[in-house]
């Protein structure tokens, strides 16, 4: 009798498994199939207005890359806060608190703060409010990294740089910090992937444009809200550059996962 | 580091590298308008390098974003009177005229023909099969289904569904006792979806079985829609076809005094849901002489464009007051 | 430079408490008007944009004419918010206020991140056990890198592929709406399956050998490895992962957007469209102003608490940090 349980159990955990990776199977096949087809030189170097993708692919990749930017030594500070001058208080526990909270709040609420603050007050849509609601979502994932990283730091390393009178200052910079790197670039590009491939916070907040535009006071291209307007088109022309884009969209971001990993196995010895 | 500097560096390049100062007019509205203004921006920005970007959100939001001064230009099927707009600081003209169909998926039949009183019970939610004896009257030689009517409407405050609803009013004593013309409604049928724009509705016409809505001629046509034959003001019944919408239109009294307000459904001959899409500009606006430049490319050079793509373009006489008419305004 | 560096540290640690503490004030002072107006009736209000009448008396209701048969062109054209923006002009003279209620899009956020964890529990748990169990490890390594790389593919996608392929599947299955509560719960479901399976698999591995292998030499089946000694022991990870993937869920937008309907009703049944709040916040900014924008940060506000809820909880089963 157990044996027998044993066995369904067994062979229900392996179709559930099958279950789920059929359905997820399904998904990258289609996206692979339908993205595939529509994929040409056109798409790279036309704008959206004349059938292609260039301004809203590159417009992604600028506000993803600005905020990250920004992102970076704002996080990493943060990081560096928590784990070497935080110590282990409460204060500290709130505040590592506070940025899991802000890491999983919808990514929606966090576009209707940013319309508030920034869309609202100027009367239009830019590529800085779209900028800053990037950044708010990406900013707790490098703290959070950022704080493990510095974790794993052996304690004597840091003891030996205090020992030779080394500042603080210093041995974190220098010693800590170039000890925790890879970690801490994995931590980057995973904040990276998961904003490039944001829709929800953008849709309000940089808008839709379908021309070249570098001007970030302005409405600013996106691939994510492209995509989401052209696959409700009627036109089959349209649906089709939607999946072409999505396609796109999900090679960027699993590239960039790829390398994230790649980077953290490095350090993993 | 070496990615930040290669980042930077893009950047950097991009920025230089942008064009030439060229216009850049932004307008957001009515989706009725969409294909239109598309087709129109397409051709002015490959003409001249102008770009005009216009996003289909909706009657409404065209109208509260322009009043608002967040868009150069806002795109609207509902008009505003004279002393809306002159509160609001706006100007406002007709930049083409289309139909609104009735959009149909039940396989199998197509020309399907739907009388007033079908139309009515459909919409006021007394008809709710399509093998209803209303329906089969005047459809005598097809096989309808038992199966319910799936209405879909309008998600959005929209200026198509004002449009719709101002032609139900006017045909049916008590939709407009009920429930008259407005962008948003709280629809009698009890089976219906939502779709956001007209592209929205068309795609869940397209991918619902037995499904029915209103959607705007161009987006039907373009998603290989069946569209039915309807019964008009003098009980003839009438192909959604541009020549019917021109028949229609030429009723349309379109005048510059009143800043071209007008209501055009349910016209005595001719197609009667059709309706003329505007464009509302803000008087004193900073780029508005450049959205007339715009306008003016459109509807003198290009105006047989959205023909193809299934509007009434305005005729020359029409054409003529707008431009009376933005002179007046001071902006051409 | 020592002090200058600490209060850098400090000033950006501080900025995440500031990031915070301003949306929730800026969600709160924008909704207050819509707080003001409906109270905490607004939770429990199921129309959304239908007018009431205000005024009686003398007022012919709107849209009825004069003569009954001839009618003269506008009389019944509803003349709503057009005459005023920012709509506190429209309670003052036009006699009648909009109604807006939360509770259909509550009720199937609720209900569609249930379904969700109804269908992405069993079938997460599963790759998580068979991933960590019973694989052998050159199956189980790839697969488990290509399941946390499907955990990183942007909710667009799902929603796309939800609305053209497996809305129609569905609907041939179960009869009903190609959009639908159910649609939306099921892809809902997979998008959070990858996400929960992977989070799983690391609590699983988490194990001692030293534990299973005891177990196994005094004969347990795998089964009952699983059941008595994995499971207790992985028990607060799992249960973590579960409540992070349903935050997750119920704050999803773009995978919903596509697939729910987006209609302001309720679902009769389950194969019925209906709304959830990321969605109705994702349609509705660009139109609103006054009050129906004062609403929808409302709805804004009240996403944010539950979400703030659901991870409150998980943070407590998630006690132990790593």
């Amino acid at each position: 009798m157990r044996l027998f349980m044993n066995r369904l159990f067994l062979a229900f955990s392996t179709v559930a498994a099958a279950i789920g990776l059929f359905f997820l199977g399904w998904i990258l096949y289609t996206l692979c199939a339908k993205g595939l087809a529509g994929l040409s030189l056109h798409v790279f170097t036309h704008d959206l207005i004349e059938g292609g993708l260039r301004n809203v692919i590159i417009g992604q990749l600028i506000m993803s890359g600005v905020a990250t930017l920004i992102g970076i030594p704002v996080g990493i500070l943060a990081g560096i806060y928590l784990q070497e001058y935080g110590g282990n208080s409460k204060l500290t526990e709130f505040i590592r608190d506070l940025s899991d909270v802000m890491m999983s709040a919808p990514s929606i609420v966090v576009g209707t703060f940013v319309y508030a603050i920034v869309v609202m007050p100027t009367g239009h849509t830019s590529g800085w409010a779209g900028i800053l609601a990037l950044f708010i979502l990406m900013v707790p994932i490098i703290v959070r990294t950022t704080d493990d990283m510095l974790k794993l730091v052996p304690v004597e390393l840091r003891e030996a740089g205090i020992a030779i009178g080394a500042s603080k200052y210093h041995v974190t910079m220098n010693i800590v910090i170039r000890y925790a790197k890879a970690g801490i670039l994995t931590g980057i590009l995973l904040a990276f992937a998961r904003v490039v491939g944001e829709t929800a916070p953008l849709l309000y907040t940089s808008g839709s444009s379908e021309f070249w535009s570098t001007d970030l006071t302005g409405t600013f291209p996106s691939l994510t809200v492209s995509i989401y307007n052209l696959a409700t088109m009627p036109d089959e022309e349209m649906v089709q550059l939607g999946w072409t884009g999505a396609f796109l969209l999900t090679t960027m971001v699993l590239i960039i996962n790829l390398l994230g990993r790649y980077a953290s196995n490095k350090t993993r010895r | 580091m070496t990615f930040k500097k290669a980042l930077a560096l893009g950047v950097l390049s991009l920025t230089m590298g942008a064009a030439a100062h060229a216009a850049k007019v932004e307008g957001t509205g009515s989706s009725f308008a969409y294909p239109a203004y598309k087709a129109w921006s397409k051709a002015y920005y490959e003409e001249t390098g102008h770009q005009v970007n216009y996003t289909p959100t909706g009657s409404g939001s065209g109208i509260k974003e322009v009043s608002a001064g967040h868009v150069d230009f806002g795109g609207t099927d509902k008009p505003l009177k004279s002393k809306v707009l002159a509160k609001k600081g706006l100007i406002m003209f007709p930049t083409a005229i289309g139909a609104i169909t009735f959009a149909y998926n039940v396989e199998g039949v197509s020309g399907m023909r739907l009388s007033e009183k079908a139309i009515s019970g459909i919409m006021l939610g007394t008809i709710t099969y399509w093998d209803d004896a209303a329906i089969k009257a005047e459809n005598k030689n097809v096989e309808l289904p038992h199966e319910k009517i799936l209405f879909v409407h309008r998600s959005d405050k929209s200026g198509t569904t004002f449009a719709f609803t101002y032609y139900l009013s006017k045909m049916n004593k008590q939709w407009r006792k009920q429930i008259g013309a407005k962008k948003v409604v709280a629809w009698p049928s009890t089976n219906r979806i939502a779709g956001k724009g007209n592209f929205g509705v068309a795609t869940a016409i397209k991918s619902n079985a037995f499904s029915i809505g209103y959607v705007d001629y161009a987006d039907a046509k373009k998603n290989g829609l069946d569209m039915a034959i309807i019964e008009n003001r003098e009980h003839a019944f009438v192909k959604p076809t541009p020549g019917s919408f021109e028949a229609a239109a030429t009723f349309a009294d379109l005048d510059p005094k009143k800043d071209f307000y007008a209501n055009i459904a349910y016209p005595p001959k001719g197609y009667p849901v059709v309706t003329a899409t505007f464009a509302l500009v803000p008087q004193e606006g900073e780029n508005s002489k450049e959205v007339i430049n715009f306008f003016e490319y459109a509807l003198t050079k290009k105006n047989s464009l959205i023909e193809k793509v299934g509007y009434v373009s305005l005729p020359e006489t029409v054409i003529k007051k707008i431009q009376g008419y933005w002179a007046q305004k001071g902006l051409k | 430079m020592e002090i200058l560096f600490k209060k850098l540290t400090q000033l950006s640690a501080s900025l995440l408490f500031v990031i915070l503490a301003a949306t929730t004030a800026v969600l709160y002072l924008s909704a207050k008007p819509a707080i003001e107006e409906f109270g905490a009736g607004f939770l429990f209000e199921s129309r959304w944009g239908v007018e009431e009448q205000v005024t009686m008396d003398g007022d012919m209701p709107i849209g009825v004419t004069e003569s009954g048969v001839e009618l003269s062109d506008d009389d019944f054209i509803d003349d709503d918010d057009d005459d005023f923006i920012s709509d506190d002009d429209s309670e003052a003279g036009s006699g009648s206020r909009e109604i807006y209620g939360a509770l259909v899009p509550i009720v199937g956020t609720i209900f569609s991140t249930l379904i969700a964890m109804l269908f992405s529990i069993p079938i997460a748990m599963g790759i998580a056990v068979f991933l960590s169990e019973i694989a052998a490890s050159s199956i189980a390594k790839p697969v488990g890198v290509a399941i946390e790389l499907l955990a990183s593919i942007p909710s667009i996608i799902y929603g796309m592929w939800g609305l053209f392929y497996f809305g129609p599947f569905i609907a041939n299955i179960f009869g009903g709406n190609t959009v639908s509560l159910l649609v939306a719960g099921l892809v809902l479901a997979i998008m959070v399956i990858p996400f929960m399976a992977a989070l799983s698999r690391d609590a699983i591995s988490t194990v001692p050998d030293m534990l299973k292998e005891s177990a196994y030499a005094m004969g347990a089946t795998k089964l009952e490895v699983i059941k008595d000694v994995v499971f207790p022991y992985a028990k607060s990870g799992i249960i973590g992962s579960i409540i992070l993937s349903f935050g997750r869920a119920l704050g999803e937008t773009m995978a919903v957007a596509f697939v729910i309907g987006g209609v302001y009703q309720f679902a009769s049944k389950v194969t019925d469209p209906t709304n959830s709040i990321p969605v109705v916040l994702a349609n509705s900014f660009s139109e609103s102003s006054g009050m129906s924008l004062s609403v929808l940060f409302y709805l804004a506000l009240i996403l944010f608490i539950l979400s703030f809820i659901v991870i409150g909880a998980a943070k407590f089963y998630f006690l132990r940090r790593k």
